[in-house]
């Protein structure tokens, strides 16, 4: 062992030392270990807040997930790309053989069906190769995708080289669809605005408040043990065991008996998958037949309610009251139950944890999403919102750190200033270009008034060659840029000729994933470039392999949990912000480059080096992002260069701000959500950014979007109707597809990684017997089936099975449990692998990509959403394992 | 002087942080004299056992992270032929990576399965608690380090005695003495739901009696018409419950070899 030096770093897990021997390696270094942080007599005093009579702060200590804690293994995995690839059998000038990407025969070991090239020679095909499609086709004929998390860092990460990257060529963004917001940006909105979050409420100074006054919480899809709310590690356990300690009860409703309900729960309701609507009507009914809702919030607060109650009773179109006889039906929840948990709910200050982050996540990624996250909302404005310890808080945001404290988090922008597709123009543009000279790029193509194109329709475009659809994902501009109507190509655009892949895999994220599949060998899809960290799932479709290496191979800056763009107050979830200087801690494995040097070295051959860099480094952009925040205002450069983090100090004298609360007492917004900062967003600054101002049961956007369809000769739309509501899923237990495929699958976020990043990749992850399961030499996925559903088929503990229905065949390793009802199945998504055991996208993959057997749809008619959280499948034994 | 570990068992979540942190100490790389490189894959010098129980939706899944037990009286140092095995003076057992055989006759021998053989190198290897890290600084091994909920905690046997009373150990007759102890470790339970079928109500404050030899517990239904009979021991239980205006029901000789849910109970209004 060498010379030891302790570095700092951060990740989508956390922020964490990284001791290194630099002198292993021949002075490239070696990383030995990596662990969280703690604070030391030098960094601020924390936080204190007074309780119920005790006092309580931060913890001295940051947490990380094991996916962080592992990260070593995946830095010098055998699955890095050390080199660039070439596909054989691809000529970018003459034969291409696109039917034979994914067949991975012959060629270099390391990288079956790939032969490797010099830096020079794939810099050359693939810049050549831009330069002829954009003179023989036309501008915006290349797409770049950009799937999420797979690294960290506010300079390095997409929305900064990337995007100015692909501003700098004039690059179509295949642009994100808000894949765990969907019911809350394509439902909620129309419930009550919060465009700035995508639909998703305030959070900000709830924990003290919480900690204060609530007596109860009812965990609502919700399971911040495994999630975290987002990149915030384990930050939230201390509270709910400080919550626990004080004797608040905690109620799950939860098809899946999750972590958070197994070290928490005092109750566990498991609802049909697909029908928690139904459960929210049922509470409605029962509160308003005892009277037991809160009146006075109601009538001030809310639009719509007499249509609501009139559905609710049973007095509306459909005729049917939302009894809890109604709803034990839908729901499987017996009647008695419903009661009691709707007279506990009022009887008590009950705070709504839902989803991740008080919205996001959860229920509202499935078919239903939209509708239930505008129950949700009713169920809330029923108990009222923003009186102290009541509301909708999922233990996860709103800790009292200083919220006046300027740093943005990666999705601000970075070095891209890009103010069209990423939150740049809230703030960051101007302090990080204003008066220094360097300058942004903003997009020229991918713009409201231009192109771009879905990420989850990418494959239509390429296997179809065209696709129609309506509303943008992540945009938060209004209620209504949801109406807007949008094609590919757009008009007097050419068809896309190259496809440029950034990030982690789509196959094990997005829906019906052989889709993406067929797309990769799609004649329409001409030439597939990729920035690979590792040879995995689907990597192994590209044409051209350029190596790229992680964060802890570069220079970077970020604070822990802060995403920021549409999660305003990301930062809030974590009980201190550390902000760290993400050191270089190794040398790049192999012949691998940071994305930044990658797509500078595109644009040296390109001819747009100068606008892309303007000589700079990375360590360089790093410092000008630095002077753009507050950090400068608590520790100069050379030493936040050297000590590697700094602790933003508490503002113990800063007004309090709790969500809500200035609503709820028809007062000016207070409180630091950006619709603050938007005044025509509302009439005089007051109310919510609805027409009413008020929570719209009775959406008035949906009514004028309805009216817009009829005059077009168009019918209403059927999957979004104005009225809050419940509509019976269109897949999901004992609806579409349930003769054939009776089994009804929930596919949360990953517990062992993130998306894609931890999982497989030969990494230390792999040996959790909760994450994947060996057998005959290979980790398979894991399917969680109840004891009862396993019986019939014959199936046992660690048995290897095959889940299908019409959409495709997956093998995984079968955990039989009682932690899910009969007729309902668990599996995360997001594999990373992608392993078919025959022709790629029309056999079985052994991989564990769940999301092959999610729906392609929409999450409604006139959306760009996804729906992929269930889907139904039968599940039979597999005997195919003993042949590997 | 004497190193210890206690885990509280309510407060494991089951997230692997510290199986995960084990590796990233110890695999790649080498801390002789005190260990040899844990391989990638296949060993789990900390791992973490899941037992799920009940039945929907009375469920409880507890999750038991297991290691070497650094026992007082270790039963691999007795069954080591090469006197590669030894046991420090702050009470860790460590096996020295320089003496060891590869024999596994310590594997065999060990009453916990903690040992492991790596074949590669021929020797066994488990968790040293991290001793290279004790030696130079540092107070507690990774897995304690990494757990984000404070269920591992490690430190002086006698600093510890207030969380060690009343714990529990493995196979505690096998006489080896173990030095991780388990809190919280808890025993069988048997649960249910008092409802009135006619009303769709449950019932509350309905008062639940188990009988079981001579012994009897009591508690009362909650809010939800819950009862959770919590930390039996295996036997044979006779529960009754009774509700003011309904006839009582008994359940006789339930045992709790599995814990029990009765599901929801229906109770008959008494009549007249």
């Amino acid at each position: 062992m060498g010379k030891i030096v302790r570095k700092t770093n951060s990740s989508t897990g956390g922020p964490v030392f990284v001791d290194v021997d630099v002198e292993a390696n021949g002075g490239k270094g070696k990383i030995v270990r990596m662990y969280p942080m703690d604070l030391v007599d030098e960094d601020p005093v924390s936080w204190e807040i007074e309780a119920r009579g005790k006092t309580y702060s931060a913890p001295r200590k940051t947490t990380y997930n094991c996916f962080t804690a592992g990260f070593k293994a995946m830095l010098s995995s055998k699955r890095r790309v050390l080199y660039p690839l070439k596909r054989i059998g691809f000529d970018v000038n003459g034969e291409r053989n696109i039917e034979k990407r994914g067949t991975w025969e012959g060629g270099d070991p390391l990288y079956p069906g790939y032969e490797r090239i010099s830096w020079e020679e794939a810099t050359d095909i693939v810049a050549n190769e831009i330069c002829r499609i954009k003179r023989e086709y036309g501008p915006a004929a290349i797409v770049a995708e950009s799937s999420s998390h797979h690294m960290w860092g506010n300079v390095g990460y997409r929305h900064s080289p990337l995007f100015r990257f692909m501003n700098c060529v004039g690059i179509t963004y295949g642009d994100h669809n808000p894949d765990s917001w969907e019911g809350w940006h394509w439902g909620a909105v129309h419930s009550w605005g919060f465009t700035g979050g995508l639909g998703n409420p305030e959070q900000w100074d709830l924990f003290e408040d919480h900690m204060k006054h609530t007596e109860l919480i009812v965990f609502w899809s919700s399971d911040p043990e495994t999630n975290g709310g987002i990149y915030s590690a384990y930050e939230s356990h201390i509270r709910r065991r400080w919550l626990k300690e004080m004797g608040i009860q905690m109620i799950f409703i939860d098809p899946y008996f999750n972590h958070t309900a197994e070290i928490f729960a005092d109750k566990w309701f498991s609802p049909k998958i697909g029908t928690d609507t139904a459960l929210g009507a049922a509470l409605c009914y029962v509160w308003i037949t005892e009277d037991t809702y809160d009146h006075e919030f109601v009538e001030k607060c809310v639009f719509g309610f007499e249509e609501f109650k009139a559905y609710i009773l049973g007095k509306g179109e459909d005729g049917v009251a939302k009894t809890a006889e109604w709803a034990e039906a839908e729901t499987g929840i017996p009647a008695h139950d419903i009661r009691a948990l709707a007279r506990e709910w009022a009887k008590k200050k009950t705070t709504f944890a839902l989803g991740g982050l008080g919205g996001w996540g959860g229920a509202c990624r499935g078919p239903t999403g939209m509708e239930w996250s505008r129950m949700m909302i009713a169920v809330a404005a029923m108990q009222g919102l923003g009186e102290p310890g009541s509301g909708i808080w999922s233990t996860q945001q709103g800790m009292p750190t200083d919220y006046g404290f300027y740093f943005p988090g990666y999705a601000e922008g970075g070095i891209s200033g890009d103010c069209d597709n990423s939150a740049a123009g809230a703030e960051l543009v101007y302090r990080m270009f204003g008066g220094t000279g360097s300058r942004p790029v903003p997009s020229n193509v991918n713009v409201p008034s231009s192109q771009f194109i879905p990420r989850f329709g990418i494959p239509e475009c390429f296997i179809d060659g065209k696709l129609k659809w309506t509303g943008k994902g992540f945009i938060g501009a209004s209620i209504e840029q949801q109406f807007f109507r949008y094609q590919y190509p757009a008009r007097g655009y050419p068809r896309i000729q190259m496809f440029y892949k950034y990030g982690g895999p789509m196959i094990g994220t997005m829906g019906a994933t052989n889709r993406y599949v067929k797309m990769y060998r799609s004649k329409l899809m001409p030439m597939a470039v990729f920035n690979a960290i590792w040879f995995e799932g689907e990597t192994r479709f590209g044409d051209i392999i350029l190596p790229a290496c992680t964060n802890f191979e570069r220079w970077d800056i970020s604070e822990f949990g802060n995403c920021g763009g549409y999660i305003p107050g990301s930062f809030s979830q974590t009980n201190n912000r550390v902000i760290t200087m993400q050191q270089k801690c190794v040398e790049p494995e192999g012949e691998s480059k940071s994305d930044y040097e990658i797509f500078r070295l595109l644009c040296r051959k390109l001819g747009v080096e100068g606008p892309y860099s303007e000589g700079k480094d990375d360590i360089d952009w790093v410092k000008q992002y630095f002077h753009a925040t507050d950090l400068p205002k608590i520790i100069t450069w050379e030493r936040f260069l050297e000590k590697g983090y700094v602790i933003v100090p508490p503002n113990p004298d800063r007004p309090k701000t709790p969500a809500f609360r200035w609503f709820r007492e028809g007062r000016e917004q207070d409180s630091p959500q950006p619709s603050q900062f938007r005044p025509g967003d509302t009439v005089g600054r007051k109310g919510l950014q609805t027409q009413s101002g008020k929570i719209e049961l009775l959406s008035q956007s949906l009514l004028r979007f309805d009216a817009a369809l009829v005059e077009e000769g168009l019918e209403p739309d059927e999957t979004r109707p104005p009225l809050t509501q419940y509509i019976k899923p269109w897949t999901g237990w004992h609806y579409e597809d349930t003769e054939k495929y009776p089994l009804a699958v929930l596919t949360p976020h990953p517990r062992f990684s993130f998306h894609t990043m931890g999982d497989g990749k030969d990494a230390f992850m792999n040996d959790i017997k909760d994450h994947r399961v060996r057998v005959g030499g290979f980790d398979y996925w894991i399917i969680r089936i109840n004891t009862d559903d396993a019986e019939a088929r014959g199936i046992r503990d660690g048995d290897l099975v095959k889940a299908y229905n019409d959409r495709g065949e997956v093998i995984l390793a079968a955990q039989i449990t009682e932690r899910v009802p009969a007729g309902t199945c668990h599996s995360y998504e997001s594999s990373a692998e992608y392993f078919p055991i025959g022709e790629p996208g029309n056999s079985p993959d052994r991989g564990g990509c769940v999301n092959i057997l999610s729906s392609g749809k929409w999450i409604g008619k006139h959306t760009s959403g996804m729906a992929t959280e269930h889907f139904c499948v039968e599940v039979e034994k597999w005997d195919g394992g003993n042949e590997s | 002087m004497t190193k210890a570990f206690v885990i509280d068992v309510a407060l494991c979540s089951g997230c692997y942080s510290c199986q995960i942190a084990c590796k990233d100490e110890h695999c790649g790389n080498d801390w002789r004299p005190y260990s040899a490189p844990q391989p990638d894959t296949g060993q789990f010098w900390i791992k973490v056992n899941e037992k799920p129980c009940g039945t929907i939706p009375k469920v409880r899944v507890v999750y038991t992270p297991v290691l070497c037990n650094h026992c007082a009286s270790p039963a691999c140092i007795a069954a080591c032929k090469n006197g590669a095995i030894f046991k420090r003076d702050d009470g860790l057992v460590l096996i020295d990576p320089g003496k060891c055989k590869g024999c596994a006759d310590c594997a065999k021998a060990c009453p916990y399965g903690a040992i492991y053989e790596n074949e590669a190198l021929g020797i066994a290897q488990k968790c040293s608690g991290c001793a290279h890290l004790l030696d130079n600084g540092y107070a507690e091994p990774r897995c304690v380090e990494a757990c984000p909920t404070g269920a591992l905690a490690f430190g002086e046997e006698d600093g510890l005695a207030g969380d060690i009373k009343g714990a529990a150990v493995l196979k505690p007759e096998t006489g080896s003495y173990p030095k991780v102890y388990y809190r919280n470790v808890p025993g069988q339970f048997i649960a249910g739901t008092a409802y009135d079928p006619e009303l769709k109500e449950v019932i509350e404050h309905a008062e639940v009696v188990a009988v079981t030899g001579g012994k009897i517990l009591r508690t009362w239904t909650d809010d939800f018409g819950d009862f959770w009979l919590n930390d039996l021991a295996v036997g044979s239980y006779d529960v009754t419950i009774a509700a003011a205006g309904y006839e009582p029901k008994n359940f006789s000789g339930l045992r709790t070899d599995e814990c029990v849910n009765l599901g929801d109970i229906p109770l008959a209004p008494k009549v007249g």
